[in-house]
């Protein structure tokens, strides 16, 4: 039997690890949000074709689930970066300079909030409060917390990340 | 399994032997572990680092070959989180501040094994002063009531018998076995606690209402989607305590006749979720949820729902839309959710510091809650100490303790010799408290009247550099970035709130752009259909009311006397104090600092975009905020 490509392999892992999320939590009600939560940990997002595949499985219209994805800033219809960097706009963070912070970002990777770098790298997104007010500002890069960090850290954050070993420093 | 009551007694003498040092460390040490050494592990201190050195003390323990003396134990916050990551040993209650995973073998050598505190790490309290036992002897603590905080620092979360040996499932064991249900509602009534998430509704009063519903299926809901920013107290009370809240909710299922809870708790918090899923599996296992629990035929169950980021669904009505796996959009009411709630059914929905109270108000009667707190607003309130403050952490204290205490005593005041300004509570939500209203009693009816709201207990402190116009902006940006636009006045209305902000604090603002913001605030108080809407004009009115002063200044004189607003700032170089050391122009990103050779360093305004960075770098402050 011939391999398949490295690239449809993934896609097959994805859907078989997708349908058991589903009927983990087909029989019980109300459960949608948790069903999306897990799927986009598998996918990073949550494409039209998943939302399409969750539907027919769970019996759910299409546009319900989509209702859903847009109402929940959680939910990404579009790819994330490699390294998800949220800057904490909570009030604590926001008293404490969290804005300049952002502002250096956006200048150093040359993208909006919500958008991601070309090279898939970085994605950059600001979040509410992640309840650190003690070590405001803050700003998380996949989970990993950075305390009282100032404009001029922006650059050493970046600099840990684009590195060219592959996943250093990530969680 | 606990099946009975004295299964359950045999697990908690068993482990309050174990525990023996830190639940009476005055007592002479007879068996067991002569210390324990407790370490926060909740999510501030795990940032800085403190599952490092809980791993690095446990090695020296080992290497030591102390580990039949000396026990480590991950707790819930101490509440000193700006000084993290904390540790306190047993019985000798020292209080280690800012501990690395590097000063970990200096404590095991000289204080483990030798018996003689590591005085560099001590906390202090205010002056640099090092106190030997912090619990007992700095301000911070001793003004301090611990409620709902109970076992928050003094047990490890992950464990139900330590939870168990500090009293714990004691009250829901009281409440199935001395009580009917309605004696419970009838507690919870007496002790007029009022809900500690928002608007303070009193609690007893909203069980009574589910408990009088003649439908065979209830629900009890929790919301712990702490969404206002700048509040961590129920995130704190999950990782630090979370079997209180599954006691609670346990009892509350009793009280109004409901067999199943859901949890509502935000996927912000990890942390959280994973320990509130241990704790429900252990409570499982022990029989203390699910079928027949003590034995008295009462069935309960819990499940988790995540939230996915939006604010909205702290509001009742939305949460529970959003707990049925829906856009979680508010709905008008009546029909109330002690009517009819999660799927239709009645339910009753508290927050993670409501039901945090309970057990204690079970098992210690609602006598003993009622004698503490003001005349309306009993018990205590944990707050959520954040901003512009020394001691940034988690305190609970007394209903009617004044701001100043809050502030000044427990806090710590405000870092590098700043004046205070204002305190913001109540979220986006709430309102500001200028310093003029410092000695006032904090409680719910108080915090109205000068147009805030408890809310869920952040409490924000401001110093002078903090523009209040730019302070109503954020929060107006937040509502209307989190408004889930089901009704008008508040899609609309605050929209066009922040664009007359916005205007205001570009420098383009006029006098009856005043008198627009607050007919606009009024009429969205007036007219929208939830908490978020109606509440939402709140920062703006409350600036208004006692910062006029600034939105003039920033309407008629074109400036911002915080020198916030960017558009209206304008900084120039103070030629008498400055000594030409160029610092500024090296670290000017924009390079429109240059040397004049007549004039000395002059800022080019045409290129400058007012980041502020040579003010931040210049060493002789002469760099000046014309605005």
């Amino acid at each position: 039997m011939t391999q398949n490509c490295n690239g449809c392999q993934q896609h097959d892992d994805r859907t078989v690890k997708l349908d058991e999320i589903i009927s983990k939590y087909k029989d019980t009600k109300g459960t949608l949000i948790q069903v999306l939560h897990e799927a986009q940990e598998i996918y990073g997002y949550l494409p039209f074709e998943v939302q399409m595949d969750i539907s027919n499985k769970m019996d759910i219209p299409l546009a319900e689930i989509y209702g859903v994805v847009s109402f929940y800033t959680a939910f990404s219809i579009y790819p994330k970066g490699e390294y998800q960097i949220n800057v904490c706009m909570g009030t604590a963070c926001y008293v404490k300079g969290a804005g300049d912070i952002l502002d250096k970002f956006r200048m150093r990777l040359s993208i909006d909030v919500g958008e991601c770098t070309e090279d898939r790298r970085f994605s950059l997104d600001s979040c509410r409060c992640v309840g650190s007010c003690g070590l405001a500002p803050v700003v998380t890069v996949n989970g990993k917390v950075y305390a009282k960090v100032t404009p001029d850290q922006v650059d050493d954050i970046i600099a840990e990340y684009s590195g060219t070993q592959k996943g250093a420093g990530a969680q | 399994m606990i099946k009975s009551i004295s299964d359950i007694q045999e697990i908690r003498e068993q482990k309050r032997a174990d525990m023996a040092v830190r639940l009476m460390p005055q007592e002479p040490v007879t068996a067991g572990y002569r210390m324990q050494i407790l370490v926060c592990g909740v999510a501030g201190c795990q940032s800085s680092g403190s599952l490092e050195i809980i791993a690095e003390l446990e090695k020296q323990i080992k290497t030591g070959g102390l580990e039949k003396e000396v026990k480590v134990v991950k707790t819930g916050c101490f509440g000193l989180c700006a000084q993290g990551p904390i540790m306190i040993t047993y019985p000798d209650q020292i209080t280690y501040v800012r501990v690395k995973p590097e000063d970990v073998q200096e404590i095991t050598d000289s204080h483990i094994k030798g018996g003689k505190p590591v005085d560099r790490l001590l906390a202090d309290d205010g002056d640099e002063k090092k106190v030997m036992n912090a619990l007992r002897d700095t301000t911070f603590f001793k003004m301090q009531k611990k409620n709902a905080l109970r076992n928050c620092g003094t047990i490890d979360p992950e464990s139900i018998d330590e939870y168990i040996a500090k009293d714990g499932y004691k009250a829901l064991e009281k409440a199935l076995t001395e009580m009917s249900p309605e004696d419970v509602v009838q507690t919870v009534k007496d002790s007029q606690i009022r809900g500690r998430g928002g608007a303070g509704f009193p609690t007893g009063v909203k069980w009574s209402f589910a408990a009088g519903q003649q439908v065979k299926q209830k629900y009890v809901c929790c919301n712990a989607d702490e969404g206002d920013p700048g509040a961590f107290m129920d995130r704190s009370v999950l990782e630090g305590d979370p079997h209180s809240v599954i006691e609670a909710m346990a009892i509350a299922g009793y009280a109004i006749g409901a067999d199943q809870g859901y949890i509502y708790v935000r996927a912000e918090y990890p942390v959280a979720v994973e320990r509130l899923k241990l704790a429900i599996k252990q409570a499982e296992g022990y029989g203390l949820l699910g079928k027949d629990i003590f034995g008295k035929g009462f069935d309960f169950d819990l499940e988790i729902r995540l939230g996915a980021g939006a604010f909205v669904c702290g509001e009742e009505t939305a949460l529970l839309t959003s707990v049925e796996g829906k856009r979680g959009e508010p709905h008008p009411r009546p029909p109330f959710p002690a009517v009819k709630g999660v799927f239709g059914k009645p339910t009753i929905l508290n927050n993670v510091e409501t039901y945090a109270n309970i057990p204690p108000i079970i098992l210690n009667g609602a006598e003993w809650f009622a004698s503490v707190g003001t005349e309306k607003s009993k018990g205590t309130k944990v707050f959520a100490l954040v901003g512009k403050i020394n001691n940034t952490g988690l305190v609970e204290v007394p209903m009617g303790t004044t701001l100043r205490e809050i502030i000044y005593d427990i806090g710590g005041g405000i870092p590098n010799g700043k004046k205070f300004k204002a305190a913001q509570t109540g979220g986006p939500s709430g309102g500001c408290i200028p310093a003029s209203k410092l000695d006032t009693p904090i409680d719910y009816d108080s915090l109205i009247e000068m147009g805030s709201m408890m809310g869920s207990g952040g409490l924000i402190v401001m110093d002078e550099d903090t523009c209040m116009v730019d302070l109503a902006k954020f929060f107006l940006e937040f509502t209307v970035d989190e408004s889930c636009g089901k009704c008008p006045p508040c899609r609309i209305g605050t929209k066009r709130m922040l664009e007359i902000l916005t205007r205001i604090t570009e420098g383009k603002g006029e006098l009856e752009d005043l008198d627009k913001l607050e007919v606009l605030a009024r009429n969205i108080k007036a007219s929208a259909l939830c908490g978020l809407g109606q509440t939402s004009p709140n920062p703006i009115l409350s600036t208004m009311r006692y910062f006029k002063d600034e939105y003039i200044a920033h309407v008629v004189d074109k400036k911002c006397p915080a020198g916030v607003c960017k558009s209206m700032v304008r900084y120039i170089i103070d030629r008498d104090t400055c000594k030409e050391c160029g610092i500024c122009a090296k670290n000017c990103p924009t390079e429109c600092i240059s040397k004049d050779p007549e004039k000395g360093y002059v800022i080019d305004q045409d290129k400058c975009v007012k980041c502020g960075t040579c003010v931040a770098k210049c060493p002789f402050k002469s760099i000046l905020n014309n605005a």
